[in-house]
């Protein structure tokens, strides 16, 4: 099977294929019988802030989690810088929906941003300074300087998820994959983390994000990946971000959406802005 | 408050080792040589031989307990140390049926190895079920912590019936025998206790990253099969250990009980195994010390009572979630707030100039009853802020003047700062904040207070025009 697919990168897969930051090929994942994700082919290259967008249930969380292995495929593989991700894990940071982990566990925002470090830590060793100082300065990045020794559950929502952001950073990972990292957080919040972003893709690293808001997609990525259980299209933002392509991943829905925004965008303008 | 959970984490080794010492500590009993004459005082410094025995043997157990339990809790997997000790059951039986028939006799550590097989079998199949099943994780632990149960309890007639007087001890296994144990048997809960002990400071980090976030660890490489296997194997092993102690029945319990305890004391993961350990090993010695004084009362209850009522206690008095402790922190905030309230209203009604304020002035500023705001003014008059004068009328005194001044001021500089710093605001807002520098630092308060048209001392003018009292009414 791997062989048959891998001769089918050199064949038929583009030029980025071998220098790509993710490569998926012919990757079908189904719970149960239902298959949530069907077929999946593409690129995505290094450096650019990538989105995955589609609707509920389209398969993006699916997507990310078939690239780390968290959940088995059917068929296909996934080349992450080249490698398969069991090869390169130390290069490849994840940030996960903040739903996922129990809030009220007894451990501080340095002790989750610790985490990101046990890897390179090693089994049997313990937490040392040096450790505790890295990760109070990606604490810093993430504006939670003043955070560190906080019971997690004494943090806001936007700052939970900036305390993810902070461990996936510690890891200083070439590639990241966010589960809805903008996922209710204020706008202030959502700033400082697209800040974050941009400057990730500046030190050259490549950012692949479940991004659930159409309104915002276009300003904060670069790249744009549109599925709704296969694969609608995948490319640069301003080729393929079109109203075409997202009628074909929303269907009928997107009308609706769109009616929703405008109707947003007007309220929006209509309110006197306190600057 | 947030100062004790501030503790840097090298505490972390400090506390564990502090925690071996616990473990150790029943032994220094075995050199005291001071004989005192009364019962009590011979059960409580473990003078006689028996209780002693029982003393150190159940409060290792009992911290064993504690500081697995922790984690199984975390996990989030409480109940399945009921599923490990009642599945034990079948392997205990089965061992010395064949340990028997093969012309062995009842030998402790033959029992225990037919436990573990059995507790790991167990555990197996409960992964299983879940795995190839849509059961939940309580139904596939319901069903196989009874059918294990029914294979042992039909085991244990057939050895009742054939065997021959031996099987007498069996039943210590169901409900424990602690008052007779013997120097035999704490050992094994020593070597257990200390094997539990050693893997959990070895994977400390591990366990937490475990407990916290599952996904997260797999992505970091750490096999989370493997990690489980050892988190299943920690706490088998003081169950197995602890079987004899309580019997399988309770030492759910001991596993639970401690950890639950602990939540209430501190916010942070190696606190939180040390008050557990501690809980536990306070728990089984006060229910032995009971049950030595009262020896017709089955000790294994009472352990589990006396764990019980130490939760109670933290329920109640826990230093970070306690009950009266919250209670009193939100009386107190509830306090200051109605005080900041009541002074704010006399300034935003006097200003700089103290007079004379009516009853339903004062009353129509802010949504009080007449209850609470009698209570409010009757408080403040004891603290010497407020005077009363004739016809309900009231005033500020000197001293209320300068404080209402004082408050008004920090409230200003607080509102404007949330209006001009919205983007970063709410995090470091803390009106309770006495001086308000402390918290922002004294340039951007300089800055506030430039902004507000500054009038120091006093307070400057409040950014929204402050509803009038005649107005509202």
């Amino acid at each position: 099977m791997t062989i048959t697919h891998a001769s089918q990168t050199t064949q038929f897969g583009s030029e980025h294929a071998a220098d790509a930051a993710l490569s998926i090929h012919d990757v079908t994942v189904a719970y149960h019988r239902r298959p949530v994700l069907w077929d999946l082919d593409l690129d995505i290259p290094r450096g650019v802030l990538a989105s995955i967008i589609g609707p509920n249930g389209a398969g993006k969380s699916t997507m990310i989690k078939a690239c780390l292995d968290l959940i088995p495929r059917i068929s296909g593989n996934v080349r992450i810088l080249g490698e398969p991700y069991r090869q390169i894990r130390g290069k490849v940071g994840y940030v996960p929906q903040r739903e996922t982990v129990d809030w009220e566990f007894p451990v501080s925002a340095l002790d989750v941003t610790c985490m990101g470090l046990y890897r390179k830590i090693g089994w049997f060793r313990s937490i040392r300074r040096p450790h505790r100082e890295k990760a109070r300065e990606a604490l810093d990045r993430v504006g939670l300087a003043d955070f560190a020794h906080r019971q997690i559950s004494q943090l806001s929502g936007g700052q939970q998820q900036r305390v993810f952001l902070a461990r996936a950073l510690v890891q200083e990972a070439d590639i990241y994959f966010m589960d809805e990292p903008f996922a209710s957080v204020d706008v202030a919040t959502e700033q400082a983390i697209l800040e974050l972003l941009r400057t990730m893709r500046q030190e050259g690293r490549t950012v692949v994000v479940v991004h659930h808001d159409l309104q915002t997609a276009q300003n904060y990525f670069d790249w744009v990946v549109l599925l709704n259980t296969r694969l609608v299209a995948s490319g640069p933002m301003k080729e393929t971000f079109t109203s075409e392509n997202l009628r074909r991943t929303y269907g009928g829905r997107l009308t609706l959406l769109e009616e929703a925004g405008r109707a947003l965008s007007q309220a929006q303008a209509g309110l006197p802005h306190e600057e | 408050m947030s100062r004790s959970a501030s503790l840097p984490p090298r505490y972390a080794h400090r506390t564990l080792w502090t925690l071996l010492a616990i473990f150790l500590s029943p032994l220094a009993a075995y050199a005291d040589p001071v004989f005192f004459e009364s019962k009590l005082q011979k059960i409580l410094f473990l003078q006689d031989y028996n209780t002693r025995i029982v003393v150190i043997g159940t409060s290792i157990l009992g911290a064993a307990c504690g500081l697995s339990g922790t984690f199984l809790l975390l996990r989030k997997r409480a109940l399945m140390g009921d599923v490990l000790s009642h599945t034990m059951l079948p392997g205990v039986v089965l061992a010395f049926l064949l340990g028997t028939t093969f012309g062995y006799e009842k030998t402790l550590p033959l029992l225990l190895l037919g436990a573990a097989i059995a507790a790991g079998l167990g555990s197996l199949s409960v992964l299983m079920l879940r795995r190839i099943s849509v059961l939940g994780d309580e139904t596939a632990m319901a069903i196989v912590l009874s059918f294990f149960f029914g294979i042992g309890t039909v085991l244990l007639s057939i050895a009742q019936e054939s065997a021959t007087g031996h099987q007498a001890g069996l039943e210590s296994f169901i409900y424990g025998k602690t008052a007779s144990l013997t120097r035999g048997d704490v050992q094994w809960i020593l070597l257990g206790s200390l094997f539990s002990l050693g893997l959990v400071l070895l994977l400390f980090k591990e366990f937490r990253m475990l407990c916290f976030d599952e996904e997260f660890t797999g992505c970091q490489g750490r096999p989370v099969v493997g990690l489980d296997a050892a988190l299943f194997a920690v706490v088998i092993v003081t169950t197995l250990v602890g079987l004899q102690a309580v019997g399988l029945i309770l030492i759910i319990a001991l596993l639970v009980i401690p950890p639950a305890a602990a939540r209430f004391w501190t916010d942070q993961l190696h606190h939180t195994t040390a008050v557990a350990a501690t809980i536990g090993a306070l728990g089984c010695w006060s229910g032995v010390t009971i049950s030595a004084l009262a020896p017709r009362l089955p000790a294994g209850a009472l352990i589990v009572l006396s764990t019980a009522f130490l939760f109670l206690i933290s329920l109640l008095f826990g230093s970070r979630r306690g009950l009266i402790g919250r209670l009193i922190r939100w009386s107190d905030t509830r306090a200051s707030v109605g005080k900041d309230h009541l002074l704010r209203a006399f300034y935003e009604l006097s200003e700089s100039h103290l007079k004379w304020i009516r009853l339903e002035d004062l009353a129509g500023l802010r949504s009080w009853t007449p209850r609470q705001l009698q209570r409010l003014l009757k408080r403040a008059r004891k603290r010497g802020e407020v005077i009363r004068g004739n016809a309900n009328t009231w005033k500020l005194t000197d001293r209320g003047h300068l404080l209402a001044a004082h408050r008004t001021r920090n409230h200003r500089l607080w509102e404007l700062y949330l209006i001009r710093y919205a983007h970063l605001a709410t995090s470091h807002v803390d009106r309770a904040a006495d001086r308000i520098e402390h918290v922002l630092g004294p340039e951007l308060v300089h800055h506030l207070e430039q902004e507000l048209d500054q009038r120091p001392p006093y307070a400057p003018e409040s950014p929204h025009p402050i509803l009038n009292p005649e107005e509202s009414r």
